[in-house]
């Protein structure tokens, strides 16, 4: 005797007909519809199949020899789907309270939540004056939703920071690819300070591109905006060149910040990096900044360069 | 301590691969030694098991487990179809625990899944399970609490039949594939959370391009485009997991053996948590005579691949006097398992290399033509579009009649037969041959950039609300894969019939793999109770690709 589900299936219909007959017996069965009596299983009627060797195993199943299609082959109807009840059959056999406890724990699982630190660069500028050093990290913790905290400067050596900014945002997913971050950003460098609110969206763009653009309002009512761009290009698993861009725009002339309207800066950099592991990746590249329009004006009346080149070498790093 | 065990076996090492092979392993039940002479094991119905923390040996090297009576794997039940049989499990563990009975017709209280079918095994405590053999042949058992299975929770189930054995055999030997990893499997996905791709060292990149490998350059720009890696085969590979057999690592290399002209069979279970493994003896033909434990016509194939929750028996008779090499690849060709089915302890024979990694084609994601959208809500109405949805299926096809990623003849030759789900017929009829009542879709959807894993666009924690049936009805599933991986579907506490052209003799299994870009359709009569329905990647699961499947009534308890 194989066929052990065909008595344990019939076992089962068994109750559901008594049910039928009897509307006031199932007291667990309110809000179903069972509209006709389970029907019972017919006996499988083939006989069992001993293959032995040598039988022809060219033939086909049961339902392709001319006769009426049966088993998967018959084509499925159109019978409603029950509605789902909520009750706990498990309870009936444990202690419910420790049933109840069980299930809220895998039906209501704590929502997860992970956090990672990133300094995506973390490098010295050889220049041709004064050497100098550059960051660009965030933290952030949750899943879909986010608390993020991003910093952004660099720094002149011996000479201290000339421009640094932190930020703390609210992050949101919107599909698979994309998020939107609003929040707070604060300017430490340069002189005077100044608190922006944000919005920005980051994501992955199609051809697998890494863009943010964020836009920022200050607490003067300066509008400002910045948009970044990187690629990954694998040269082998763990050699990858990374060139990013990044623009930075202006509203308005912001004198005191030395920035003019429109294009401020463009920026271009190349870097080679090499995967020692996936958290910990030195790198070395080029990088070119160059002041833009009215923001150019400014540096040179200050007498500084309008463009600068570096040559840099960092570590990519993240836990 | 495991440092005299590990010093001991750098010394046999140094002697000669042979006194390796040859020592006792006095912590590892008769089946699992490094050469397997035959099954001794927990018999009889009255078990007793224990579970633990443990230090696994692998190659020589510890690794933290969860073992049950002091082994990894757990002790293999041996049992005879019409036992009742009484399972204790004591907990030593300070967390919870659980064992369920993988594709095994058990009332839905003795299921073993905490929350759904019983509250759990609390720390420090037993619980006794209760229920009748009703069937025969080759299943396992595992952890359904927390991450528990991926640290070695997981054993060998095998049930001799009551009356003859439809596939004689003169020996057998269970060969039960799993994945360890010396790091912790909460690491582990907290690194796919952080960087989807942590563990593929085998991505595209220009130097394989240059080299005229895998993708031309209007391939990569295309999936580019689409923001998919096709290499993204595993989500945890070979980089950090070691592939065992019977819990023993490649160095060790198991040992099964057998007498020349003997009918051997194989039972092999894939207990891994996240590996599709390819398995193959060069050398041998194996005769598929049962999958998930229930019997098949014999298809006699050069090559399987199997998916987490599947299990297939095959026969082989190796008429020479030679060792032959037991080759589990992972799919995505990261690592092998590997195993020796020799005459005589200590013999050898050639492990393959690994074969080159496939690459899927757009055919992986339902896309015959180009220009298909690969996100159209209006192709999948059930499915919440959110974050965690990368992509809709636009056109699934059904897969069941190809071998599986990377085993078409494209990649393994013309010459070499792999074993599609179209082979499968059952030996004896299917219990119910009705039509199905009705049918319902059930989409596996996920997003790799954000390792999210779903049905129909929502965790089992967002969606709450079960899939309902009524018992005794038979009822039409359809898988559609919407991902770029293929996962494995079990439900519990039944055996479906896959719906793959063989009507009243379809074969009957408890876990499918769905490949991608595919659906599967198969037909179940509902059993009364609530059954946990999920892919059996533990990952996915643990991350939400999951349901309840609620079918009632469910029968009165019976005194």
């Amino acid at each position: 005797m194989r066929s052990l589900a065909v008595p344990l299936l019939a076992a089962l219909a068994a109750p559901a007909m008594a049910q039928t007959a009897d509307p006031h017996a199932g007291h667990h069965m309110s809000g179903m519809d069972m509209p006709s009596p389970a029907p019972q299983p017919p006996k499988a009627e083939a006989p069992k199949d001993h293959a032995m060797p040598g039988m022809d195993m060219s033939q086909p199943a049961a339902s392709s020899d001319g006769t009426e299609p049966s088993g998967t082959d018959q084509a499925p109807g159109s019978a409603e789907a029950p509605t789902v009840v909520h009750d706990s059959p498990a309870s009936r056999y444990w202690d419910p309270a420790a049933m109840a406890a069980s299930t809220a724990a895998e039906m209501h699982p704590p929502r997860p939540a992970y956090s990672k630190l990133l300094f995506d660069l973390a490098e010295h500028q050889f220049r041709e004056g004064r050497d100098g050093y550059r960051w660009e990290g965030e933290f952030w913790t949750g899943d879909l939703n986010r608390f993020v905290i991003k910093s952004e400067g660099e720094g002149t050596s011996g000479k201290g920071i000339d421009e640094a900014e932190v930020q703390a945002l609210y992050a949101r997913a919107l599909d698979p690819w994309w998020n939107v971050q609003i929040g707070l950003r604060q300017d430490i460098r340069p002189r005077p300070a100044r608190t922006w609110a944000t919005l920005s969206i980051e994501g992955r763009a199609p051809y697998q591109f890494e863009v943010q653009a964020a836009a920022f309002l200050s607490d003067k009512g300066q509008l400002a905006g910045r948009v970044e761009a990187a690629y990954g290009q694998r040269i082998t698993q763990r050699l990858i060149l990374q060139p990013r861009v990044e623009f930075d725009l202006s509203a308005q002339d912001m004198p005191d910040q030395r920035i003019g309207a429109g294009l401020s800066t463009a920026e271009l950099g190349l870097r080679l990096r090499f995967e020692v592991r996936r958290e910990f990746a030195p790198y070395v590249g080029v990088n070119w900044t160059w002041d833009v329009g009215k923001t150019a004006d400014y540096a040179r009346a200050d007498g500084k360069d309008t463009s600068e080149r570096s040559v840099v070498a960092g570590i990519r790093f993240w836990f | 301590m495991t440092l005299p065990d590990l010093s001991r076996r750098r010394i046999l090492q140094g002697a000669g691969i042979g006194a390796g092979a040859l020592m006792l392993q006095p912590w590892l039940p008769a089946w699992a030694q490094p050469v397997s002479a035959g099954l001794s094991t927990l018999s009889g119905e009255d078990i007793h098991l224990r579970v633990g923390r443990d230090t696994l040996d692998i190659d020589g090297k510890p690794a933290r487990a969860v073992s049950i009576n002091g082994t990894v794997p757990a002790p293999l039940l041996r049992l005879k179809q019409g036992e009742k049989l009484r399972l204790t499990v004591e907990n030593t563990l300070d967390e919870e625990t659980s064992l369920h009975w993988h594709g095994l017709l058990v009332p839905f209280q003795m299921d073993g899944v905490p929350g759904v079918s019983f509250p759990g095994i609390k720390p420090h405590s037993s619980f006794t399970y209760e229920f009748a053999i009703e069937q025969a042949g080759t299943y396992w058992y595992h952890s359904h609490s927390g991450l528990q299975e991926l640290m070695g929770q997981y054993g060998p189930i095998v049930i001799d039949p009551a009356g003859a054995e439809s596939a004689p055999y003169d020996r057998d030997h269970v060969v039960l594939l799993s994945d360890h990893s010396f790091v912790h499997p909460e690491r582990i996905l907290r690194n796919l959370k952080l960087e989807p791709g942590y563990y593929n060292r085998q991505r595209q990149a220009l130097a394989g391009l240059l080299a005229g490998k895998d993708q031309k350059l209007p391939d990569r720009v295309a999936w580019g485009k689409m923001r998919m890696d096709p290499t993204d085969i595993s989500d945890v590979t070979g980089e950090v997991l070691t592939y065992l057999v019977n819990g023993h690592g490649p160095k060790t290399n198991w040992t099964a053996l057998f007498a020349p002209g003997e009918r051997v069979r194989l039972r092999f279970i894939n207990a891994a948590a996240m590996t599709v493994f390819n398995v193959r003896i060069p050398g041998l033909t194996m005769q598929v005579v049962s999958a998930d434990g229930q019997d098949v016509r014999p298809v006699p194939v050069d090559e399987f691949q199997f998916s987490p929750g599947e299990t297939f028996d095959v026969i082989v008779t190796p008429g020479e006097d030679k060792a032959f090499t037991i080759v589990g690849e992972s799919v995505d060709r990261s690592n092998l398992a590997v195993a020796t089915l020799a005459p005589r302890p200590g013999m050898r024979a050639a492990v393959p290399p690994l074969r080159e990694r496939p690459v899927p084609t757009m055919k992986d994601m339902g896309m015959e033509m180009e220009g298909m959208s690969m996100r159209d809500g209006a192709n999948a109405p059930q499915v919440k579009l959110g974050p965690g949805v990368e992509m809709i299926n636009p056109m699934p096809i059904d897969r069941t009649g190809e071998p599986g990623i990377g085993l078409d003849a494209k990649y393994v030759g013309p010459d070499h037969k792999v074993l599609v789900y179209k082979d499968l017929v059952a030996l004896d009829a299917n219990p119910d041959v009705r039509a199905a009542e009705r049918e319902l879709e059930v989409h596996l959807t996920g997003a790799m950039d954000r390792y999210m894993w779903s049905m129909d666009g929502k965790t089992m924690s967002e969606a709450h609300e079960p899939i309902p049936m009524r018992a005794g009805e038979r009822v039409r599933v359809t898988l559609i894969n919407d991902t770029m991986m293929a996962h494995p579907i079990h439900l519990h506490g039944h055996l479906f019939e896959l719906v793959t052209g063989h009507g009243s003799r379809s074969p009957r299994k408890h876990t499918v793999n769905v490949l991608p870009g595919g659906k599967v359709s198969w037909d179940v009569t509902a059993i009364g109770g609530d059954w946990a329905f999920h892919c059996h990647l533990f990952l996915h699961m643990a991350m939400g690709m999951m349901r309840i499947v609620q079918v009632r009534p469910v029968p009165e308890a019976s005194a």
